[in-house]
């Protein structure tokens, strides 16, 4: 089964229960932790594994033909997404902004624009124990997480479909991003704060994940402040509440060393061992 | 020289557009005829993504040697200035376009990347 | 008027707290543009008492008019979203899979396909309870911000200051690294970068730090949770050191800031005494250098 953990905004959590909760299962089982925060993936500053393999990650832009080109201008024009410039007799590729929808390359009358494979980013498979490790992590200055995050789920079903148990660390938010990564999820983790903040976040995140019916829960993160809206929104919304997680400086403390959580803190692991218990129990 | 000027409204009293992408203006100065003349880019609010490079397309068709803006071109806009022979000069956002040409006559300005 | 962009790289550092700090300590005197749509929190602080509304579009998405569709299958075969499938016979297209190329537009060989632009959420002019005009949007479910989004948040706010006569705009920036905070800092005479002293903290700040010195923008950084790992703390000072950007504040782990937003208060009204004179230290220090 596939668990996805995600939240409506970052800095909620996300990284650490992912990163926890898979160190933990792994003390039990193989199981397989994608981080898929491809902007800014963090996971790594937790996992400490061996390197096994990299691979790179590739997606189809068109390259300009000037040989065949006859300077038309069309596909400036119809590119939706200004990934394609005229500049007096030269046409620019901006591969940034191209969406690889190929509309370009197999409208261009004279066959000018033919698609031609562009890195994306970079998977790397690290091993630590039971856990498999895949970092996924977009080239720099690129923009769109979404293509590399659907390649880094082909990879893993490729790769690892003997693993059993795969946890999902998604991007923040509630773009189209966090959808691709945990649209191939049977079960998804939300995970906020009992803040207005948190609530109004958690909010847009149900709505998001309600809309792909996956069944879903929720873990409070640094349960103590605030106040009990959150609670009261989740019997209100008959939304499970999986496990909350207390709020301690200790634990900031652990994080920002990139240390693990659950080796510290012993009701830690009671909560991850309460997540994972009705995670399976969906199926 | 044609001067090219990222502008928020039309003639000298103008002032810069600090933007580049967005720019409600674009103004050129041709130099040797002494004329402003003036493009209106308001229509780029209308772009989701990828306004900067379409700005730059534009300022591209004018052959122009010279670009005086605000807080400069981001990455994909300066990507398509580099491939012309232009100066660019930035951080001139609260001139008056008169200004902004005296300041630049008198080496005043600041050059961009 | 003097633009004052605010952006982390990282969640959860406490940039909303310390924008609706910096709202409080000049509520006379800006206008605040929360642009970070993504997540929009400010309103939850600043309460408006009263808004005007208006729709929101952006971006373009296909749908297929059942009656002149012929049921050929050509927009399916090209679309590599693969967000046209068909059902009983009759073409239709997964709004949350469209990415709006518009291929299927211009290849449809029957004109069933139109792109309509897309209502993609709103925006608001709202009074806050503090007296300053608040700019702020709201996406709909699934929508993806955009440079657009922001610019327009963004020109309404700054035609309201002028309008208003006010010092400042203060803006809550969008993350990332794309198209978004790029509007969000185009135009701004000054960036404050909120990050926190942690690993990811600090990597995250460096990132949007390299985005940022492609506008020639001064910067100035402050420094929340400084006292959680004093280590990492004094390397992000060496490194604001290096980079010329100017270190404002370091705000030591407090339980006032989720206490603050409970109550839906500012920091200042959380714990007057306290907040205060760090803030008013800061906005001196902010107008000094513009």
């Amino acid at each position: 089964m596939r668990i996805a953990i995600a939240s409506g905004k970052g800095g909620t959590g996300k990284t650490t229960l992912a990163v926890n909760l898979a160190l933990f299962a792994a003390e039990t089982e193989p199981v397989l932790l994608m981080d898929l925060d491809v902007e800014e993936p963090n996971g790594s500053i937790f996992v400490e594994g061996v390197l096994q393999s990299e691979t790179a990650v590739y997606r189809e832009v068109p390259r300009w033909d000037q040989s065949a080109c006859t300077l038309c201008g069309k596909c400036s024009a119809w590119c939706a997404y200004n990934a394609l410039l005229k500049l007096g007799d030269t046409i620019l590729v901006m591969p940034n902004l191209c969406h690889s929808c190929h509309a370009c390359s197999e409208l261009c009358p004279a066959e000018a624009l033919p698609m031609k494979q562009e890195s994306l980013g970079k998977l790397s498979y690290l091993e630590c124990g039971n856990l498999r490790f895949v970092e996924s992590k977009l080239d720099i200055g690129l923009e769109q997480a979404s293509p590399l995050i659907a390649e880094s789920l082909k990879y893993a079903d490729k790769m690892f479909s003997d693993i059993g148990f795969q946890i999902i660390d998604s991007p923040p938010g509630t773009a189209c991003a966090m959808l691709s990564a945990v649209k191939t999820a049977d079960f998804v983790v939300l995970i906020s704060e009992p803040t207005p903040f948190g609530l109004h976040d958690l909010n847009l995140a149900v709505e998001t994940i309600r809309q792909l019916s996956i069944p879903f829960g929720v873990v409070v993160n640094r349960d103590g402040i605030g106040n009990d809206d959150i609670y009261k929104y989740l019997e209100q919304e008959g939304i499970v509440l999986l496990a909350g997680i207390p709020n301690q400086r200790r634990i900031a403390e652990i994080y920002s060393q990139g240390g693990l959580l659950y080796k510290a803190i012993p009701e830690f692991r009671t909560s991850l061992d309460k997540v994972l218990r009705y995670a399976k129990g969906i199926r | 020289m044609k001067i090219i000027f990222t502008s928020s409204g039309e003639g000298w009293d103008a002032k810069i557009d600090p933007r580049f992408g967005r720019t409600d203006y674009i103004l050129l100065y041709n130099e040797e005829t002494e004329e402003l003349s003036s493009i209106d880019n308001r229509e780029i609010q209308d772009v989701a993504h990828g306004a900067g490079p379409k700005t730059a397309e534009k300022i591209f068709s004018l052959g122009a040697d010279v670009l005086i803006t605000g807080n400069g071109p981001g990455g994909n806009a300066a990507a398509i200035l580099n491939k012309m022979p232009l100066k660019i000069y930035i951080k001139a956002g609260g001139m008056t376009i008169h200004e902004a040409y005296e300041a630049y006559k008198n080496n005043k300005l600041y050059e961009g990347e | 008027m003097k633009e004052i962009v605010i952006i982390s790289g990282k969640g959860g550092t406490g940039k909303s707290s310390i924008c609706c700090a910096l709202a409080h300590l000049w509520k006379d005197r800006a206008v605040i543009a929360d642009c970070d749509v993504d997540a929009a929190d400010m309103h939850l602080i600043l309460h408006p008492q009263s808004s005007e509304s208006k729709d929101f579009f952006s971006g373009i998405k296909a749908t297929i008019e059942a009656e002149t569709c012929s049921s050929c299958g050509l927009c399916a075969s090209v679309c590599r979203f693969d967000a046209i499938s068909a059902q009983k016979g009759k073409y239709l297209v997964n709004q949350l899979d469209c990415e709006g190329c518009a291929y299927c537009y211009r290849i449809c060989p029957t004109g069933a396909i139109s792109i309509p632009e897309q209502k993609v959420g709103q925006y608001h002019i709202s009074q806050s309870r503090l007296g300053c005009t608040l700019i702020h949007a709201q996406l709909n479910i699934g929508a993806e911000n955009s440079g657009k989004l922001v610019s327009k948040v963004k020109s309404v706010a700054r035609h309201q200051a002028k309008q208003e006569h006010k010092d400042f705009l203060l803006v809550d920036g969008s993350p990332g690294i794309g198209c978004p905070v790029i509007a969000s800092l185009s135009g701004a005479h000054f960036v404050i970068l909120v990050t926190e002293a942690s690993k990811s903290g600090f990597s995250d700040l460096k990132r949007v730090w390299e985005l940022v010195k492609r506008f020639n923008i001064p910067g100035a950084c402050i420094v929340n949770k400084a006292d959680i790992n004093p280590v990492i703390c004094r390397e992000i000072n060496e490194y604001l050191l290096k980079e010329k950007i100017l270190a404002l504040s370091e705000i030591p782990y407090s339980e006032d800031f989720p206490a603050a937003i409970s109550m839906g208060r500012t920091l200042m009204e959380q714990n007057e005494s306290t907040w205060r004179p760090i803030f008013e230290k800061m906005g001196n220090a902010i107008k000094e250098i513009m």
